[in-house]
């Protein structure tokens, strides 16, 4: 059993900033995450939508120990990690509602946002195929021989893929600078991980291939910075690469199509998970240690909620793309 | 904007037109509907509308001229208009002859559609003799099922020009529509169907006493192939079998009676259809008969005057034939011929009397009617003939 | 012009496309230290190193999507899977990742990757190791499908193929890597997308691919020797995209298509070809058009099962006389 990581005991009020740029990702998260659900129950969103809601610690903590030249891979349950990236809310949005404006051009949807420029590369619907394509992102960076870092976000579900285990063996046999971060809230769609895994520490899978790992609290995003922090470290000095197993929690249903609980888990269970909502904690930390009051966490939301606003009616308003959009891509001329 | 004046495929079967006369001239102005010329087609004499309307320009093919389906024989276009591009005088390749009409179904397809029967041929076949100006209808395939291919087409000599030559003790006349169907419809006929033939003498004596009585009621003449066709007709009815066509995998029998009656027309032979002969009076009959006889002879048939026979009938005897033999019009499955009534002397009660008598041979397609159907047949005829009211029985 | 064969084609092909871009690497099972499965990468490892020339575990999903994830960010990797048979495991990372991710982002980031391999069958392999699985890619938009036949084709191709920029699937096949051909020494590549008519003639046309190229040049020698005919052979070359326009011409010249090809009969490529020239030439047809299949069953180990299985000269033959209405 590996240790959990700690949070720091008080906060250094020099890196206020920070941690109010990390406060105000989540709540931008959270919020997009809430109005694309109702954008969703309002058709403006078809298809599948997967929310983050619970889990936001996890992709802003990580991301925010990474640099802006490293390269991000994820599953389909990925609008938060588009927009700590920096994507802009009004790009994702667009995307979820079809637009040509999209960040896909409208041709992607909620499962595919690719950011190229942000290196955010995808974005991908079959479960654990981008953790091999994430390596191989590892291997270009290692040919090269530049000190970047490939990091990759899947679900604990995808642990169990072919995929997940060839990668994480030619990932360590290798020496590949990736990051394998999973996002463990405990169901992957309808089946608790205790009946999907053998081995239910996650983390302690890495030892089959002589590979570091990590456990930590995936509900606070300072330890989720610390942790991913250190695997960069690790990806960037050594050329290793580290699996993560972050322990978070996600309140919606597997996506807008299923239950948010009832038939595989318990409403005391998500109502007890909630009490450790990530937002709710960083932002008593904050007030504690006097870094933000309840005014400027009212003006934060506020702006956030501009943001999302203006998200919303952009997407609204924005074209579809052409009909003949729909030849075009298929190949590079 | 100019209008090319096209031949129109004005029957189910034509393929080809011959210009018999221009109605307006060169210099006219034409409108929309107006009639341009009588075009002699493999049938008739029909009419060809303008379909665009302005100034006949030009007349691409001149009277007693022949052109397929599908060519320009005209340009109506504006006083000053340019039309030199409009001469092209040719037909599209591989796109179907005839010309668009103003609404409908789109243009009728080069290969006759009934009631001959499907031509089966490789697309490049169709295409190069629609381009050579081949019938197909003519050609026989080496292909399986009968497929005509493109080498079947190397042999198959073109639709003759208008106007060959002559020369010491001889002179080449081309072959008008008429004569060409008339060759390739019975061309294929004794040939592929298997005819064998049924003669009977039927005497005759009483039916013309009852049709010589009818006469002389003045209400109308009744003429003893009016009187053959009604009986026709109803002894069909009995005899099902032969009133039928040979449809290559399977035989349709009819269960009405549409005779064809042939008729001699100045070139040829035309038969025009009595249809549902089975329920006319003889009146009718005779009506119909003698105004079908008079517009086949002046080409003014129209399709569906002179097709969908189920049985036809030709008559000789008013040019002194005592007996012959018809051959059948596919895809009937038989064919009567009729010879005079002549006074003759015959066996009766044991001593020798004068009676008329005729004669008449059915053709049958041994496909469909084998002998003793024939023969049942006929005897049916002959009984009715001989006992008239049994025609109402 | 030396003559080499199909396996060194390739093997300088690879060479001289890694000399040229730093961003070419080749990974697969066997290809370094052992040289190559077939020997195709022989003397590649010592040439470029390891980074270059990378062997991987039995891993065929896991490698495809290691080289799909370094194409995407800007290296041109050539995947080798052993035989084709065994891309199967790998079909998700081509089809769902490679084919699509150009089109999904947007048109954002392209995949220029190779995967290769021989394909179809070989002698008495089995029906694991037999199958002719092209048609399975060809119908994938957002691929290319490339099958030489020729030592000439093979490197010209994969030359091309390495710098076309597109996600591409490399059939080989291991009979042809021992054939032998006209290479020339300089530096060319044969544009992807273009038949090939091997042999000019007049009376029909035979359209094949990869190892089919030979049985229908074969069947076109019978064929003018003794039967007269005269059959012009079209290798297609690229599957995907069709040279319908080269396809068009022959059978316009000619009237008459026999299409041959080792796949299974169902949905294969020569049945797009049929469906192409029925459209594009219909009247020039002058009979329908047969196709010469590998036998709806999987491959037998048996030696003359497996060669009645596959499209031999004889069955070609065959059709060609139907299509020509020659009898017996």
């Amino acid at each position: 059993m590996t240790a959990a990581a700690r949070i720091p005991s008080a906060l250094e009020p020099s890196r206020r900033e920070f941690y109010v740029g990390l406060l105000r990702q989540m709540v931008l998260v959270r919020r997009f995450e809430e109005r694309a659900a109702e954008a969703y129950a309002l058709g403006r969103i078809g298809g599948f939508c997967h929310l983050y809601i619970g889990q936001e610690a996890v992709a802003t903590g990580a991301i925010a120990a990474l640099r802006g030249d490293d390269y991000l891979f994820t599953s389909y349950r990925e609008h938060a990690h588009a927009l700590v990236r920096g994507t802009p809310a009004r790009a994702v949005m667009a995307e979820l509602f079809g637009k040509a404006t999209g960040c896909s051009g409208g041709k992607g949807g909620s499962m595919h946002l690719f950011d190229a420029e942000r290196g955010f590369l995808g974005g991908h619907a079959i479960v654990g195929s981008h953790i091999p394509i994430a390596a191989g992102a590892a291997f270009a960076i290692k040919s090269r021989a530049t000190d970047q870092v490939a990091a990759c976000f899947f679900g604990e579900a995808a642990v169990n893929i072919g995929a997940f285990h060839e990668t994480l063996n030619m990932a360590a046999l290798w020496g590949l600078p990736a990051i394998f971060i999973c996002e463990n809230n405990r169901y992957g769609m309808g089946t608790a991980l205790e009946r999907a895994a053998a081995v239910y520490d996650i983390a302690h899978r890495a030892c089959s291939y002589d590979m570091a790992s990590e456990t930590a609290d995936g509900m606070d995003v300072l330890a989720m910075h610390d942790v991913v922090a250190r695997a960069a470290q690790r990806a960037r000095e050594d050329k290793l690469p580290t699996l993560i197993e972050a322990r978070t929690y996600r309140y919606m249903g597997h996506s807008m199509a299923d239950p948010i609980h009832g038939h595989y888990r318990t409403k005391e269970e998500l109502e007890e998970q909630k009490s450790r909502d990530p937002i709710d904690q960083l932002a008593r930390q904050l007030r504690q240690a006097d870094l933000l009051d309840d005014d400027g966490f009212k003006t934060l939301k506020h702006s956030v909620e501009e943001e999302v606003e203006d998200a919303v009616r952009f997407s609204e308003e924005s074209p579809e793309p052409e009909l003949s959009e729909l030849y075009t891509d298929v190949y590079r001329a | 904007m100019a209008t090319r004046v096209v031949m129109e495929a004005l029957s189910p079967t034509m393929e080809e037109g011959r210009i018999a006369r221009w109605l307006k001239k060169e210099g006219d102005a034409v409108t929309t509907g107006d009639i341009l010329a009588e075009v002699e087609t493999d049938k008739a004499i029909m009419e060809l509308q303008a379909r665009g309307e302005g100034v006949l320009r030009k007349i691409v093919v001149p009277e007693g001229g022949t052109t397929p389906v599908g060519n320009v024989v005209a340009v109506i276009a504006g006083a000053d208009e340019d039309v030199s591009s409009a001469f092209d005088t040719t037909a599209p390749a591989a796109k179907a002859p005839a010309a668009p009409r103003p609404a409908g179904p789109p243009a009728a397809p080069v290969v006759p559609v009934v009631p001959v029967g499907r031509v089966r041929a490789s697309p490049l076949a169709r295409r190069l003799a629609s381009e050579k100006g081949l019938d197909l209808q003519v050609i026989h395939g080496s292909g399986p099922g009968g497929r005509i291919v493109k080498r079947d087409l190397a042999t198959a000599a073109p639709v003759s020009p208008a106007g060959l030559g002559g020369g010491e003790g001889w002179e080449d006349v081309p072959l008008t529509q008429i004569r060409k169907t008339i060759a390739r419809r019975l061309g294929q006929s004794l040939g592929p169907v298997p005819h064998f033939f049924l003669t009977a003498e039927i005497d005759m004596e009483r039916c013309a006493e009852a049709r010589e009585a009818l006469n002389a009621l003045g209400e109308g003449r009744v003429s003893f192939n009016d009187i053959v066709i009604k009986v026709v007709a109803m002894a069909l009815l009995q005899h099902r079998e032969c009133n039928a066509w040979w449809q290559d995998d399977h035989i349709r029998y009819f269960n009405e009676v549409h005779l064809g009656m042939a008729v001699a027309v100045d070139d040829g032979l035309i038969t025009p259809v009595i249809r549902q002969a089975h329920r006319k009076s003889l009146r009718q009959i005779a009506e119909e008969a003698v105004a079908l006889a008079d517009r086949a002879r002046t080409r003014r048939l129209t399709p569906d005057e002179y097709t969908g026979a189920t049985f036809s009938i030709s008559n000789l005897g008013m040019l002194g034939i005592d007996e012959f033999t018809a051959v059948i019009n596919p895809p009937e499955a038989a064919i009567l011929a009729i010879g005079a009534v002549t006074p003759k002397p015959v066996a009766a009660d044991g001593a020798v009397t004068v009676r008329r008598r005729m004669r008449v041979t059915m053709s049958c397609d041994h496909r469909v009617i084998d002998g003793a159907t024939g023969a049942r047949f006929l005897q049916t005829v002959k009984r009715m003939l001989e006992n008239p009211l049994a025609i109402l029985w | 012009m030396p003559t080499i064969t199909y396996r060194d084609a390739l093997n300088q092909a690879l060479r001289e496309e890694m000399h040229r871009d730093p961003a070419v690497f080749l990974m697969g099972e066997e290809v370094g230290v052992y040289q190559g499965a077939y020997k195709v990468s022989r003397g590649l490892l010592e040439e470029f190193g390891p980074m270059r020339v990378v062997d991987t575990p039995i891993a065929e999903l896991g490698f495809a999507g290691i080289g799909v994830g370094a194409a995407m960010v800007g290296m041109r990797p050539v995947i080798e899977f052993m035989t084709w048979n065994f891309a199967l495991l790998a079909i998700d990372q081509v089809v769902n990742s490679a084919a699509k991710i150009l089109y999904m982002s947007g048109g954002q980031i392209p995949v220029p990757i190779v995967f290769r391999g021989p394909g179809g069958p070989a002698l008495q392999l089995g029906a694991q190791h037999s199958q002719a699985l092209e048609s399975w890619f060809a119908h994938v938009p957002g691929l290319k499908v490339v099958a030489p036949a020729t030592p000439y084709d093979a490197k010209g191709l994969l030359k091309s193929a390495i710098r076309d920029g597109n996600p591409i699937v490399f059939l080989e096949g291991e009979m042809l890597y021992n054939t032998k051909g006209e290479v020339p020494e300089g530096e060319y590549t044969i544009p992807l997308g273009s038949a090939d008519v091997k042999r000019e003639g007049a009376d029909l046309t035979l359209v094949c691919h990869s190892k089919s190229v030979a049985v229908a040049l074969k069947a076109a020698e019978q064929l003018q020797h003794e039967h007269d005919l005269a059959a012009e052979v079209v290798d297609l070359r690229t599957l995907r995209p069709l040279d319908v326009a080269t396809l068009v011409a022959s059978v316009r010249k000619t009237n008459r298509c026999v299409v041959v090809e080792e796949g299974w009969p169902l949905g294969g490529v020569g049945a797009q070809v049929v469906d192409e020239l029925q459209r594009e030439a219909f009247d020039d047809l002058d009979a329908p058009i047969l196709r010469v299949t590998g036998a709806d069953v999987p491959m037998p180990y048996n030696k003359h099962l497996e060669r009645a299985a596959k499209p031999g000269p004889d069955r070609v033959i065959e059709a060609a006389k139907r299509v020509a209405y020659r009898e017996g």
